[in-house]
């Protein structure tokens, strides 16, 4: 896919503009964290949960070797073809290649985001090949020609006039606002597509090491048609998706749910080894996992390490301020929100998504939710800290905080300076109180007023009021003495 | 001349520090925790299954199924395409029943797929079907009522023991494990919940025992 992310900044500036975005991202945006939070009120002690989700993925990524090579051998023994691939674009050829050497001409796809990341239908439509995508959310975004906005609920930026309208244009359907009506159309749309595809392409949630398979979480069950139907059926996911037992994906699966929709269990939880049963009549001929790279094993072992702990299950965006300001498009990649942020600069470069670490009030409510704890916040710092020490943020941003670091480092001057700064706001701000342009820094007021400082600086408050306690101090020290004697007194006239 | 696959490998090891052939060493743990406690497996099945959206029946043995089944669907509109069934259940007296069911698997057009299962799980409500001879996924996917027969003592605590369970009977697992917790559905537009997306609109669990 094409990314945008460099442009960070300009996206922004188009989404918050537009309103009927805007509308639907409020309307929308906070089902997910509601839910979430139910499903969590139903668990004993859901920190448990996570604990141990987090410290399998900890443990499988320290010896990812062993355990994609322990993968391969037990999916290759079960006829499982695995494929190894650099990056997008060598998965999108090894793909091909399987497709024509099984004359395949018709694809169906459930959601895969590394096929995202690779630009997989594009690839696919040039040769020729008819791909169709079945996940709810993804079907529309292709008929709008858009990529997905949310890693698990793609379309949550179209409204049901929008999806009404794509419809009517590609189904040649009457308009409804009945979303129920729009589903049903969907399904008697993609049917005929299931029964007819001769390749299924999934993504793969997890790769199980000791049973050699891949696990499916989904819910419309068009990820269950896409891998029983067709006769071939491809997988396409990244080589972190590794987990070492069926026990771990149990475990695992106890938060994935529960952190993403807010459902106990997916509708759907398939585990697909190896190729049709003998003697079964349904099933593929030929099954194939491609494991993608693209950047994922560069993080190994460095500052970004943690990242790759990651289950999709999009908690962080749901939680995330600026994500439910913005949504996913302005990101500009395949993965939006915080991990977005954190995986998009990862993977591309950090020169392609300058701005991304940097959109993030570093709240911490992704740390919070995120079901494997990944510190996304540790993480955003540590990228901001690499820009800087690169050079990479712009000539101003540096200049000013090498200015500050100086002033700071200098307090006779910096005491002038704040009671200075002080005064000029004031006298920015006017009558009622408010800055509404700060030359210079107009980007801040460009959205809001900023209000005047009021009183003193808090150098000057803190003498005044420290002064003013040692003279209260000194006074009850005075008068001590005299209302001990007073008692005293008292005490002695008494019978 | 190297390989993807050994170049991936060289970079995973450089970052990580390891050594082909080196063998983690996984700390033994305890089972992971419930996400809630199972106090009763069928009790728990049931009230679960049915927050799913599963609607469930009880009989007592499994020669009452027919007729239970019978019962359920006569409250649906009238089935006028295909009724598939599991080939072990196909020596039920369903015709006994007024059902005129077929042992094989499921075509687009057939409108209930009736099958048993491998086991099911307490903790969430959800049945575990395994593929096989006789074993049709489609059945459970295709039709747009999935009925499931049930015997409560295939009724397990936890996911974990319904792999054990698997890997028991079969040896190795089948092609597909699929786990099955209510209709199929749909949020992806408006975030509103709509059931029936593209699997079955209905599952009717059986529960016999």
């Amino acid at each position: 896919m094409d990314a945008t992310s460099h442009s960070f900044k300009r996206n922004v500036h188009a989404r918050l503009g537009d309103e009927a975005l805007q509308a639907n991202l409020r309307r929308f945006g906070g089902g997910f964290a509601d839910r979430r939070r139910d499903a969590v009120g139903r668990v004993d002690d859901f920190e448990a949960l996570r604990d141990r989700a987090s410290e399998i993925r900890a443990e499988v990524l320290t010896h990812l070797d062993h355990w994609l090579l322990a993968f391969e051998a037990e999916a290759t023994r079960r006829g499982t073809a695995v494929h190894w691939a650099e990056t997008g674009a060598e998965a999108n050829q090894i793909l091909l290649g399987i497709a024509r050497a099984a004359g395949v001409q018709r694809v169906i796809k459930s959601k895969s985001m590394v096929s995202e990341e690779s630009g997989l239908n594009a690839v696919l439509g040039a040769a020729g090949i008819e791909v169709t995508e079945t996940d709810l959310g993804e079907y529309i975004l292709q008929l709008a020609d858009e990529p997905p906005s949310h890693i698990i609920a793609p379309a949550i930026h179209k409204s049901r006039d929008e999806v009404s309208a794509l419809f009517a244009e590609h189904h040649g359907t009457p308009l409804t606002r009945d979303i129920p009506a729009l589903c049903e159309e969907a399904r008697q749309h993609l049917r005929p597509r299931f029964l007819q595809a001769d390749m299924g392409v999934s993504g793969g949630n997890f790769l199980i090491a000791e049973t050699g398979s891949v696990a499916i979480v989904t819910n419309e069950g068009n990820g269950r048609m896409v891998t029983t139907l067709p006769r071939v059926h491809v997988a396409i996911t990244g080589i972190e998706k590794v987990l070492p037992t069926l026990d771990d994906l149990s475990a695992i699966l106890r938060v994935l749910p529960r952190s993403a929709t807010g459902q106990d269990i997916t509708n759907y939880v398939s585990v697909l080894t190896g190729t049709r049963d003998a003697g079964a009549d349904d099933g593929p001929e030929q099954n194939h996992v491609i494991l993608v790279d693209n950047g994922r094993s560069r993080l190994l072992g460095g500052a970004l390490h943690d990242a790759l702990r990651c289950i999709r299950c999009g908690a962080c965006m749901n939680h995330c301020p600026v994500y439910q300001n913005i949504g996913g498009h302005a990101y500009g990649w395949v993965y939006p929100g915080p991990i977005g942020a954190i995986l998009t600069p990862a993977f591309l470069g950090l020169e392609k998504a300058l701005d991304l670490p940097q959109a993030s009030t570093l709240c911490a409510a992704c740390e919070v939710v995120c079901p494997v704890r990944i510190p996304l916040p540790e993480l955003m710092r540590t990228l901001r800290e690499q820009e800087m020490e690169q050079g990479l943020r712009p000539w101003h941003e540096r200049l000013s905080i090498r200015l500050w670091r100086w002033l700071a480092l200098h307090p006779a001057l910096y005491a002038v300076a704040t009671r200075w700064g002080i005064r000029v706001l004031r006298w920015l701000a006017g009558k009622d109180g408010q800055v509404h342009r700060l030359p210079g820094l107009d980007g801040w007021t460009e959205g809001r007023d900023m209000p005047a400082p009021q009183g003193s600086t808090f150098r000057d408050q803190w003498r005044t009021q420290l002064a003013a306690r040692e003279a209260q101090g000194k006074a009850r020290a005075a008068a001590t003495p005299v209302a001990m004697a007073a008692a005293g007194a008292a005490r002695s006239k008494a019978p | 001349m190297s390989t993807a696959r050994d170049r991936i490998l060289a970079r995973v090891r450089s970052g990580l520090g390891t050594r082909a052939g080196e063998v983690p060493d996984r700390p033994v743990r305890s089972p992971a925790p419930l996400a809630r406690p199972v106090h009763d497996r069928v009790t728990d099945f049931r009230q679960r299954a049915e927050s799913l959206q599963s609607t469930v029946d009880h009989v007592d043995e499994m020669d009452a199924v027919p007729l239970a089944v019978a019962r359920y669907l006569a409250g649906l509109p009238p089935v006028t395409n295909g009724m598939v069934v599991w080939p072990e259940l196909a020596a039920l007296d369903w015709a006994g029943a007024g059902l005129a069911v077929e042992a094989r698997s499921a075509l687009s057009a057939d409108q209930v797929g009736i099958t048993g299962v491998c086991c099911a799980i307490a903790e969430t409500g959800t049945l575990l079907l395994d593929s096989g001879p006789g074993h049709s996924a489609t059945a459970s996917l295709l039709p747009e009522t999935h009925i499931a027969v049930v015997p409560v003592a295939v009724i397990l605590e936890r996911m974990e023991e319904a792999f054990a369970q698997v890997l028991a009977r079969r040896g190795e697992l089948p092609r597909a494990v699929n786990f099955i917790s209510g209709p199929s559905r749909t949020a992806d537009i408006e975030q509103t919940i709509v059931i029936g997306a593209h699997g079955p609109r209905r599952v009717h669990i059986v529960l016999v025992g």
